[in-house]
């Protein structure tokens, strides 16, 4: 097991150095050094200025080795993210790894209610939903799973800021405080929101897994022995569909450090997600490459966990 | 005294605005530590009687009519709870694919334990000590081991004996077998067969023996019914069914079968296939295979014809030439 752990590594591995020579490729085939200086300094800086951020940033030098083996952006791309060395923000100079380890509580703070609450909820309701399964709650059950997944979550979040926030006023519209007095305040709304967006697709998909179970041949011998039917859905159907909800579960785990994009840029959450979004737009590739490296890693060690998680939740599987 | 007495049942599936009745009509009996044959080719409704009989009919299916009494309680009319005290407990069953009919993430001597505890007021090491006899009792090797293992791990026929350990464990009164040996190879067949015989004499179990394997009715049946398109069309001692069958089908049947067919003749066949539910003919159900056709066949459901002690067959042929005879 322990080699094939391995080898799924060194697998990995080579997907993350692809993944660093496409964000390359792609970010400098959009924007060139003087972009990211010019963004840094202002759009009035004077050229010297912008000679001199560049020297000091190491962008004066070229980008591809055959322009120079010795000296060039991409390798030295290359040695920083694989040595961790990741350098100060190119936007304002703060060192990155510190707006790492700011960020990631944030982040944390909002990806981890979401992703412990919408998973329980989604399990229990589709649980619940495949025990009434080809009965009329359940097509509403999957008719209301497919609308709520077909909006987008732009509207989830705008519809909630304006009704329960503006309207209502139960909670703010946006920002973050993190003294544990009132960050809850904080968190209600996108928590909710990421939820509710989430839920939908779950239903789905694991509706699916359960009334599949439930017609399988070992839940009939369940119920001919005697068991009744909340037994037979959870010591049966619910420990069989555990195998194909864990790909979509474990895989997700490793994510939940590099925040939500678009939940923490519209309510004002310092996590790493809105970090990602800000060097989009600011151009601050130093930083951007960065949340890259680390989600294409995230995605390795998803990979990872989720076979182990299959080796542990179905004796059928050995990992060789 | 009748264990089982099932009588008209009726179950069917919805079809557009109709129902389709796949059993129409099952009427029979299972005396105390007898066992009965319920025979027939695919689709007639053999599995489909066994699943009434617990209540197990999938969604949307649904039984209909009828009375199904075990030792004089209609199980038709028992409240839910009552209903899951009789199965496993009352009435066992094991299932055509051992492959697939034990839990595949559950070690096989939990779930034995589980059957015990469902009915029985007993702790886990006690019903896990009563596993490992069961295990022994019905022939698995290295059987402590063997409690721990997973399902993928038992060849086949380990599975039904698991499957055959968990039915017993409770001493049911009646065990349902549906096709226990038709997945198995035919060395394992004969084991299991070997085994059921023997648990038979020794706990005195009622077996309803779903097959359509004639060997299997000749191996441990005391009783045949045999069953074509949703009913029983001939019943009687397993002598009088295999040994002088009364119904076109039931004889049409016996000369497919090559260890009842005379050496070196060619096998004979039923001309034409078993119609799906949906177009089964308004009378007789055999009608649109049968060589003795009459003129009433096509529009009346035959009624039961006594052709000897307990040997009862419904056909209007046969009713017709006995009714001239005399």
């Amino acid at each position: 097991m322990l080699a094939y752990m391995l080898r799924r590594l060194a697998y990995g591995g080579l997907v993350v150095l692809g993944v660093l020579f496409f964000l390359f490729v792609l970010f400098f085939a959009v924007a060139t050094p003087d972009d990211i200086a010019r963004r840094a300094l202002g759009e009035k800086a004077r050229p010297e200025v912008l000679e001199q951020w560049k020297a000091n940033h190491g962008y004066d030098r070229p980008l591809w080795p055959w322009q120079s083996f010795d000296d060039n952006l991409l390798f030295d791309h290359y040695r920083r993210m694989l040595t961790f060395d990741f350098g100060n923000s190119d936007a304002d100079d703060v060192p990155i790894s510190r707006r790492l380890r700011e960020g990631a509580g944030a982040s944390l703070s909002l990806t981890i209610p979401i992703f412990v609450l919408g998973g329980v909820l989604g399990v229990l309701l589709s649980l619940f939903v495949a025990f009434f399964r080809e009965t009329y709650i359940d097509s509403m059950g999957v008719f209301l799973a497919v609308l709520a997944m077909s909006v987008s979550i732009l509207l989830y979040i705008v519809g909630a800021q304006y009704l329960i926030a503006k309207l209502l006023r139960w909670f703010p519209i946006s920002g973050f405080d993190p003294d544990p007095a009132v960050i809850l305040r904080f968190l209600a709304l996108p928590v909710l929101v990421g939820i509710v967006s989430g839920v939908g697709g779950d239903l789905r998909f694991y509706r699916t897994v359960f009334v599949e179970e439930s017609s399988r041949d070992y839940v009939r011998t369940a119920r001919a022995k005697g068991a009744g039917e909340l037994r037979v859905m959870v010591a049966h159907v619910l420990r069989n569909g555990l195998i194909p909800i864990l790909t979509r579960v474990v895989v997700a785990i490793p994510f939940l450090f590099t925040g939500s994009l678009l939940l923490e840029s519209f309510f004002g959450i310092p996590g790493l997600g809105s970090l990602t979004v800000d060097a989009i737009n600011g151009n601050d590739f130093a930083t951007l490459r960065v949340m890259v490296f680390i989600g294409a890693l995230a995605f390795v060690v998803g990979q990872v966990l989720t076979d182990l998680s299959y080796s542990l939740a179905d004796p059928r599987v050995r990992l060789e | 005294m009748r264990v089982l007495e099932v009588s008209d049942l009726v179950t069917g599936f919805p079809a557009g605005r109709e129902r389709i009745h796949v059993i129409d009509g099952v009427s029979l009996y299972l005396e105390a530590g007898e066992t009965l044959a319920l025979v027939g080719e695919s689709g007639c409704g053999k599995s489909m009687t066994a699943l009434s009989i617990l209540r197990l009919v999938p969604r949307p299916g649904r039984v209909e009519a009828g009375k199904v009494l075990l030792e004089g309680r209609d199980l038709l009319s028992l409240a839910v709870p009552d209903m899951r005290n009789v199965r496993g407990a009352e009435i066992s069953m094991i299932f055509q694919e051992p492959m697939t009919s034990l839990n595949p993430v559950a070690r096989v001597g939990k779930q034995v334990v589980e059957a015990i505890r469902l009915h029985e007021k007993v702790g886990v090491p006690a019903a896990r000590e009563r596993t490992l006899e069961l295990f022994r009792r019905a022939g698995i090797p290295d059987a402590e081991a063997r409690l721990d293992a997973y399902p993928h791990q038992l060849s086949g026929g380990l599975k039904q004996r698991v499957m055959i350990a968990m039915a017993l464990a409770t001493r049911p009164k009646v065990l349902i077998a549906d096709e226990p040996t038709t997945a198995l190879d035919v060395t394992i067949q004969a084991q299991i067969l070997e085994l059921l015989r023997e648990l038979k004499r020794d706990f005195g179990t009622a077996i309803l023996l779903i097959t359509h394997d004639i060997g299997v009715v000749n191996e441990l049946a005391d009783r045949v019914a045999v069953m074509y398109g949703g009913r029983v069309v001939e019943e009687g001692d397993r002598s009088q069914v295999l040994g002088e069958p009364a119904h076109p089908y039931t004889q049409g049947l016996l000369r497919s079968m090559p260890g009842f067919a005379t050496a070196h003749e060619r096998l004979a066949e039923i001309p034409g296939v078993v119609p799906p539910p949906a177009e089964w003919p308004a009378g007789c159900r055999f009608d649109t295979r049968c060589e003795r056709v009459l003129g009433h066949c096509r529009s009346e459901a035959p009624a039961a014809t006594p052709v000897g002690e307990g040997h009862r067959v419904f056909c209007h042929a046969v009713a017709s030439e006995i009714g001239e005879a005399p």
